[in-house]
């Protein structure tokens, strides 16, 4: 299907990055990226599903390539008014990163949008809360290593 | 120790408000409904979480991958169809949201009709009905509203024809919510 992201498990295709999430912290469960409680759990997937319906899908190459022009304005407004949203649940549940002090998959989720907001020339002075996870989770070693700047087909003038 | 009855905000054609009225009623979970204007994202959490504290009559399956398989299918629909096609998309995008929205629920059709061919029994994943099922009637609903030519997706339909008459199904349809206009009943 040449679709990103697939991950192959015993032979079989999953997509769909949040379902992928799920999978592997069903399957591994090391080193958990989410709580036990349940309403923080479900704050943590309030969070993913913020970015991964709110956001990430009105900004994607698809649906940039179907806007044509005005593709800049599009992705800039729908970051922005997403990263509002998402500043004001943040004030509520936000520790040292998304929800409380451990690292949980929002925060998985958030720092790809970043960049992204970024690339769409987003203010990111308007989002305190966001960019000071989104600094707090540069130092760790499992996100540093996930940049796009670290992989293999990153292009030599992007990183 | 008696919990309070949740209360659901909802609006009687929100998709997503839609998928959480079938969760509701398939764990028989007595709720309080109130109406709202508004529409509100971040329903699929919302189904996790009430799958996670109400395990009677569970959603998903017990196995890992084909728990992936029900989150992949909620998830092609929630994010990759609903987003597109959503009220506020459609006021931004002006004269050609019927075009507009009938594209991405195609497009989204063609990928979901894919993928159930891979997985669905009786209902979209296997014979027992699963978060997928609630995110795909609602979806249905809409693909009706954009024209789109279900004959295109002979699984999806006979899917969404065999849950339609589920209970809990039933029970969650916009024309039997409390909030719904007389003339759209």
């Amino acid at each position: 299907m040449g679709q990103v992201p697939a991950l192959i498990v015993e032979d079989k295709m999953l997509t769909q990055s949040i379902s992928i999430m799920e999978y592997l912290e069903e399957t591994y469960p090391q080193n958990p990226l989410l709580p036990k409680e349940p309403l923080l759990r479900a704050k943590v997937r309030e969070i993913c599903e913020v970015i991964g319906s709110g956001i990430q899908p009105l900004q994607n190459l698809s649906v940039l390539q179907k806007i044509g022009d005005e593709k800049m304005e599009w992705g800039h407004y729908y970051i922005n008014k997403g990263f509002f949203a998402l500043e004001q649940l943040l004030a509520g549940c936000a520790g040292k990163y998304s929800v409380g002090d451990q690292v949980t998959l929002a925060d998985c989720c958030l720092v790809p949008q970043v960049y992204n907001a970024n690339r769409f020339k987003v203010d990111m002075s308007q989002f305190p809360i966001i960019s000071r996870i989104h600094e707090a989770l540069n130092s760790v070693e499992a996100f540093k290593a996930a940049q796009p700047s670290n992989q293999p087909d990153c292009p030599e003038d992007l990183k």
